[in-house]
């Protein structure tokens, strides 16, 4: 109970806890970061895309003066990667090199000029090798092989999957109408300001820190201690606030490794901070994907059968990409009701640096292909875009063919929100040549629903100590990379026990300290640390009330946790501030310790490969964007943007309007300039200034919906932010274009000079169209074929408990329902951010 | 070449003795210990490393200490006064202008510069002047609002930040909007 | 992170003086102002000068003085955002306050300079890169190589112009003053560039480039659109300058139009302008004269977007240009914005 009135914070608007440390530079990011004795490390990286290594001597390297140290792939021999299945990387290419980039060497010196000296001191030999660098290479039959394991039937196919969700044959033969579209979205990257940066210690009684802007420190300290060969108890990981991370700060990277083993040759603090060309290389960004799309519909625009397609890019190693590659195909069927549904994906290695998950992970290709292909079905229906997809919307409680489960969904209410808010009807088609609108919905993942590692352990911990001055310190092994996990910790917890957030201390993401959290990756942070927060702050709010309700002889259910008291409800002036009540509790109990964790309930389908898919709780988005285009330039100038986005409820309204608003930047810079490309064989434009990035001046005003759906397993009812909104803002723009100026952009990004290009072959009587024509030809395997759960499309209830007691609902409740408890059978079932 | 240099930064003299290649990015992070300004390209490309000197935002990455010398260096850490925030230290925090919060050092000191020439700007003055500032969090519209909130205030137009962060008595104009 | 290379930096506090120090570096000298072209491009190992001259410490090398009736003179170390915000330059020589506001990035333009602008490095992305990428692919001939990677067989460098003052300060009838160890010339910023991508400027590298001098501005109107992706930071892919002198009845009687950024230095449509003397600008007229003054723009494939669309825009460019000083509707804006 809170009190008076419902909450101070929660579903409000307030200030994020870590902004006075970000604002006045106290922050230390960890290329912030000087130790005494601290030596500087390079990387010596391939500037060739694919060669072996002939010969490799570093005499010279370490005969120059303020070398310490020169290390190669022979020290640090053991194959890692972030996916159990996928341990393909080396810390330093052994044998061969796979990207320009690719690292090779590192060195050790005393200041960085030194350590770059070095590096170009290194003398290799190499026997160049062939490059593939498209996805029409890597599909062909060819004797170049980019990486020694893979799926077939080809050389280069890292991945190689078919699924198939009731009678796909059966769906189409029913339908009344049916289109095949092929899209194509380009590799983008997430270029957080931040460059990556690992400072790491070796200490004389053997214990190694390493300091590091990740996303993922649990999954570094697994990588550590695997390469190193050093017990993860001798090893403590340090995440530092992460200046950006967008998804690509969730790997374990070469330069981690090796600052860690200069460190342990040196026996002295080694930092390695990447140049921004470095940060290209690293990458670990969004896949190109090239996509094929058949649907088939009713008359009414209700689907009977979907079937796609997907080829990704997938660069030299596998990184996430098999969760990547599952993806692509999981999450069509949580926003449309698809009776029938064929997925075929595959990954291929080419000699690029790697792809892995940027925000939306997998998702946003083909969600900007179906959503593209919805509107193209609607006109050729004669249907408008906002009722084909609510025709189409799922329904709460419900599950879907391929088995997910949804809970709470907040689609339709969506979809009308944002239409009524942008007078979509109103201006659709009837807007002046030059402009127009566009719509598309999304959803996305509360957290993935399993681990990247099997394991039965929960996903998010936190602990809570009360000390007797009423200091309240909560730890978790959560990483705010911006997205506001330490806010929501605080929140949570000082919402409970009647406080304040910025007067909760939090120490996060330190592998000594804390207990886990699985990393800021799959939007899951709010959900799983949410609710282990919710369940510590519960338990010690007990203790606390316990100890009140004996020194004030009012029974438990008759007080009141509320602004820094504990108060009996019908007296307010009969009570005790917090830290008396944290007093009289520590004398009562002992140490003022409780815990929380969160684990999601098993959700995976029968089949091989439903690890990729399952959340707790799913978001839901619908956006309309407004564009302008220059008909004589191709120039689209995106004019306003109305999302509405089903958070469930927010944590901190601020925070989550925040996290839409740079979803919508983010998406609206994928859809219009940004790319990652290639030519003869390296990164075409490894900068700043080149990868076009929006400014101030490119970004249009955002109206922001906050649709509250109170999912029931969500703390206090939350859901997801921070990747949701992104997804579909990109297909609302192409459909926008075309509204405006009645061209077919099917290819992201939707750059001006295929604006022209369409308007050209539109005015010579041609269809007005940019974008591939056709997919290869490939062998997918034979489909895994899988019965939909039975009354899949049924809503099994309605009106769960909410989780956190929103308004109007009993405040106690447990969290973590399970409706299905189906185990994965995938024991190396992929997963995500 | 080795130079000997006084530079006067957040208003205290400063004696370093640095490689006269280094640039001021380096000399305040490494000399001086000055971390709060970041660096994201070194190249002039994305304005992250952006310092006041004599008042105007310049780029501490292309900047030689040597050409600065009695010139007036603000840095982030010279922005609050004694333990007092600046308005738009406080404005950024309450209104999550800074997400990552690695940009913002750069982006508060140019604000600043603006603030101080012009204490009333309309939105497209906020845009035009922090173009040279890349964020990639935010999608910059709670940068402008949070400019705008500390320049009312500091107009006496807007109300003082509550003392727990929560939420306004009267509330700030959530709806956001954008450049154009 | 990337740092500059070892040098001695001299600051000299006369003309005299730096032009003594510069004559004595010799080739391993160079001169630097705002340092925003110069130190990137030592980040990167494009040059690796033993001593640099720095500019700004000179007094009077930033003046702006005269007045549109009588000419102007632009001090070299002007800054960009000096240039561009001098109420002087706005009112009679509007092309040079839109190409100045228009480079890069305002903090970026605290720091550049008129004259630097003036000397840009010329751009190409096979160039724009680090020793590590540039060994990579193979270097060039600008530096460390000996072939041009975006025209593999050509003898020459097709680097590019990438300057937005220079377009702007030509199609004024700008002059420049150098100041050498041999004395003091004027050239017409025309004269200042060659059409090679390496040896792009014809002052000797011990000259230095003191002022702008702007011939007075009566009669005149100019404008200058650029080309670009975001409305800052980028570099021009097309510049377009435009003066025009106009006489009774509307009549034109004098006209420049300058293309930047679609060769190694600024391109002078001369036959274009020549369409519209003692003519009257009639939006027909005006598609004819934009048509004319792309067919010398030449882009190649070493700068963002694609040949073809670039060619295309300087079409529409300067039809946009000149609908504006017209006093006709157009679409798009002029100088940076967006």
């Amino acid at each position: 109970m809170t009190a008076g009135g419902g909450p101070r914070f929660i579903g409000r608007p307030w200030a994020r806890v870590d902004g006075p440390g970000k604002t006045t530079g106290e922050a230390r990011y960890a290329d912030d970061l000087v130790l005494p004795r601290m030596l500087y490390g390079k990387l010596l990286r391939s500037h060739l895309p694919h060669a072996r290594i002939v010969r490799l001597d570093t005499s010279r390297a370490r005969a120059l003066p303020g070398v310490h140290a020169v290390i190669t792939g022979r020290d640090l021999p053991v194959r890692f990667g972030i996916m159990p299945t996928s341990q393909d990387e080396e810390a330093l290419c052994l044998e061969k090199v796979r990207y320009v980039g690719d690292p090779i060497a590192a060195v050790a010196a005393l200041d960085e000029e030194t350590a770059e000296r070095a590096c170009e001191a290194i003398e290799v030999e190499y026997e160049p090798l062939a490059p593939v660098m498209s996805i029409e290479e890597a599909v062909a039959e060819t004797s170049v092989r980019v990486q020694e394991h893979g799926d077939g039937p080809v050389p280069n196919v890292h991945k190689n999957v078919s699924l198939e969700f009731g009678d796909v044959a059966q769906g189409f033969a029913q339908a009344d109408h049916i289109r095949e579209d092929v899209f194509f979205f380009q590799g983008n990257t997430h270029l957080p300001m931040e460059q990556h940066s690992a400072v790491a210690q070796y200490d004389a009684a053997g214990r190694l820190t390493l300091w590091t802007s990740s996303q993922t420190p649990h999954y570094v300290h697994r990588a550590l201690a695997k390469v190193l060969g050093l017990p993860m108890s001798r090893i403590r990981v340090i995440a530092t606030p992460v200046g950006g991370g967008f998804g690509g700060k969730s790997d374990p990277f070469s330069h981690e490794l090796c600052a860690a083993k200069l460190a342990v040759a040196t026996g002295r603090p080694v930092k390695i901070t990447l140049t921004r060309e470095e940060v290209f290389y690293a990458h670990r960004g969004r896949h190109p994907v090239l996509m094929w799309l058949r649907t088939g519909v009713r008359r009414d625009g209700r689907i009977t059968a979907c079937h796609i397609k997907t080829f990704l890019d997938g660069g030299a190693y596998g990184s996430y990409g098999i969760a990547t590659t599952y993806y692509t195909g999981a999450l069509q069927t949580v926003t449309y009701k698809i009776p029938a549904y064929k997925f075929e994906g595959t990954r291929l290695w080419t000699n690029k640096p790697p792809c892995g998950p940027k925000r939306g992970h997998g998702t946003p290709q083909p969600r900007f292909a179906i959503e593209a292909q919805m509107d193209k079905l609607a006109e050729d229906l004669g249907l408008d875009p906002v009722a084909i997809r609510l025709a189409n919307a799922t329904e709460p409680f419900t599950r879907t063919v391929n088995h997910l489960r949804i809970t709470s969904n907040g689609l339709r209410e969506c979809i009308e929100r944002v239409a009524e808010a942008s007078g979509f009807r109103a201006k659709h088609r009837r807007l002046p040549f030059g402009r127009g609108v566009g719509l598309a919905v999304s959803t996305y993942l509360s957290g993935a629903g399993l681990p990247i590692y099997w394991n039965d352990m929960p996903h998010s911990e936190v602990q809570i100590r009360v000390d007797r001055g009423g200091g309240v310190l909560v730890s978790c092994g959560a990483i705010d990379i911006g997205q506001g996990s330490d806010s929501v910790l605080a929140g949570i917890v000082a919402e409970v026990l009647g406080l304040a957030p910025s007067e909760i201390g939090l120490v996060t993401a330190d592998t000594d300290l804390t207990p886990i959290d699985l990393g800021s990756y799959s939007s899951r942070v709010t959900f799983m640390a949410g609710n282990a927060a919710l369940e510590a702050a519960r338990k010690m709010r007990e203790l606390l009330v316990a100890a009140a309700s004996a020194h004030l002889e009012v029974e438990p259910d008759g007080l009141v946790v509320g602004d820094h008291r504990i108060h009996a409800a019908a007296q307010p002036e009969r009570g005790v501030t917090f830290p008396e009540a944290a007093a009289l509790a520590e004398a009562r109990f002992g140490t003022l310790v409780t815990v929380g964790s969160y684990r999601p309930p098993r959700l995976a389908g029968p089949y091989k490969g439903s690890g990729v898919g399952p959340s707790p709780a799913y978001s839901f988005s619908a956006a309309v964007v407004e564009v302008a285009v220059d008909p004589a330039t191709g120039e689209v100038r995106p004019q306003r943007v109305w999302i509405a986005h089903d958070i469930g409820r927010a944590i901190n309204e601020t925070l989550v309007i925040g996290q839409i608003e740079g979803s919508v930047y983010m998406a609206l810079g994928e859809a219009l300039m940004e790319e990652q490309v290639f030519r003869k064989g390296l990164h075409k434009i490894p900068s700043m200034l080149e990868y076009k990035s929006p400014t101030f001046l490119e970004m249009p005003p955002v109206e922001t919906i906050l649709v509250v759906t109170d999912d029931p397993e969500g703390p206090f009812g939350a859901k997801e932010a921070g990747q949701g909104p992104l997804l579909p803002v990109i297909p609302a723009v192409a459909n926008a274009v075309y509204d405006a100026v009645g061209v077919r952009i099917d290819e992201v990004p939707i750059t001006p000079d295929k604006v022209l290009a369409a308007l050209d072959q539109a005015a010579r009587g041609g269809v007005g169209r940019v974008g591939p024509r056709r997919v290869p030809p490939f062998r997918f395997r034979d489909p895994i074929k899988v019965e939909p759960p039975a009354g899949w499309s049924v809503p099994w209830r309605r009106g769960l408990p909410v989780a956190g007691g929103a308004p109007g609902l009993p405040d106690d409740l447990p969290t973590g329902t399970a409706p299905s408890d189906a185990r994965p059978r995938d024991r190396e079932a992929p997963e995500e951010p | 070449m080795k130079v000997a240099l006084t530079l006067r930064i957040n208003g205290e003299a400063r004696d370093v003795i640095a490689p006269v290649h280094k640039t001021l990015l380096e000399v305040l992070r490494e000399d001086l210990g000055l971390t709060g300004t970041k660096h994201g390209c070194e190249l002039g490309e994305c304005g992250t490393c952006t310092v006041l000197v004599d008042g105007t935002p310049v780029l501490s990455c292309l900047t030689l200490p040597v050409e600065v010398q009695d010139r007036e260096i603000t840095t982030i850490e010279g922005l609050a006064r004694g333990g007092e925030l600046h308005p738009l230290q406080v404005a950024f925090t309450e209104l999550g202008a800074a997400q990552c919060g690695y940009c913002t050092p750069g982006m508060l000191l140019a604000a600043k510069a603006l603030l101080d020439r012009n204490p009333a700007p309309a939105r497209e003055d906020v845009s035009a002047w922090l173009a040279g500032n890349l964020c990639r969090c935010t999608g910059y519209l709670k940068i402008l609002e949070a400019v705008e909130l500390a320049a009312a205030r500091a107009r006496g137009d807007a109300p003082q930040p509550t003392g727990d962060g929560g939420p306004p008595a009267a509330r700030v104009p959530q709806r956001s909007g954008g450049a154009s | 992170m990337l740092r500059l290379p070892p040098f001695t930096y001299l600051a000299p506090r006369t003309l005299e003086q730096a032009v003594g120090q510069i004559g004595e570096a010799g080739p391993e000298g160079m001169l630097v102002a705002g340092g925003t072209d110069l130190y990137p491009n030592m980040k990167r190992r494009q040059f690796e000068p033993k001593v640099l001259v720095g500019l700004r410490g000179i007094r009077d090398l930033g003046r702006i003085s005269g007045t549109p009736a009588q000419g102007l003179a632009i001090g070299a170390c002007a800054t960009l955002a000096q240039v561009a915000s001098h109420p002087a330059v706005a009112e009679g020589y509007r092309a040079l306050a839109l190409a100045a506001g228009a480079v890069s990035t305002p903090p970026l333009r605290n720091m550049g300079t008129l004259g630097g602008n003036l000397c840009l490095d010329t751009r190409c992305n096979y160039y724009n890169q680090t020793y590590h990428w540039r060994k990579s692919i193979g270097f060039c001939m600008k530096k460390d190589g000996d072939i041009c990677l975006v025209a593999p067989g050509s003898p020459r460098c097709w680097a590019l112009s990438s300057t937005d003052a220079a377009p702007a300060a030509i199609a004024l009838g700008a002059r420049v003053r150098l100041v050498g160890a041999g004395g003091e010339r004027v050239v017409s910023a025309a004269d200042l560039y060659r059409d090679d991508g390496m040896r792009y400027l014809s002052k000797a590298p011990d000259e230095i480039l003191v002022d702008v001098i702007l011939p007075p501005a009566d009669g005149w109107r100019s404008t200058y659109w650029k080309l670009r992706r975001r409305g800052s930071f980028d570099f021009p892919i097309l510049g377009v300058a435009v003066a025009l002198r106009s006489g009774p009845g509307g009549v034109i009687e004098d006209a420049r139009i300058v293309l930047g950024a679609v060769a190694s230095r600024p391109v002078v449509a001369t036959r274009a302008a020549g369409l519209v003397m003692g003519q009257r600008l009639t939006a027909d007229l005006i598609g004819r004269v934009a048509q004319a003054a792309s067919e010398p723009a030449k882009p190649l494939d070493n700068a963002d977007l694609t040949i073809g669309y670039r060619k295309r825009m300087a079409r529409v460019y300067v039809e946009r240009a000149l609908r504006e000083l017209a006093g006709l509707p157009y679409d798009g804006a002029p100088g940076g914005a967006r």
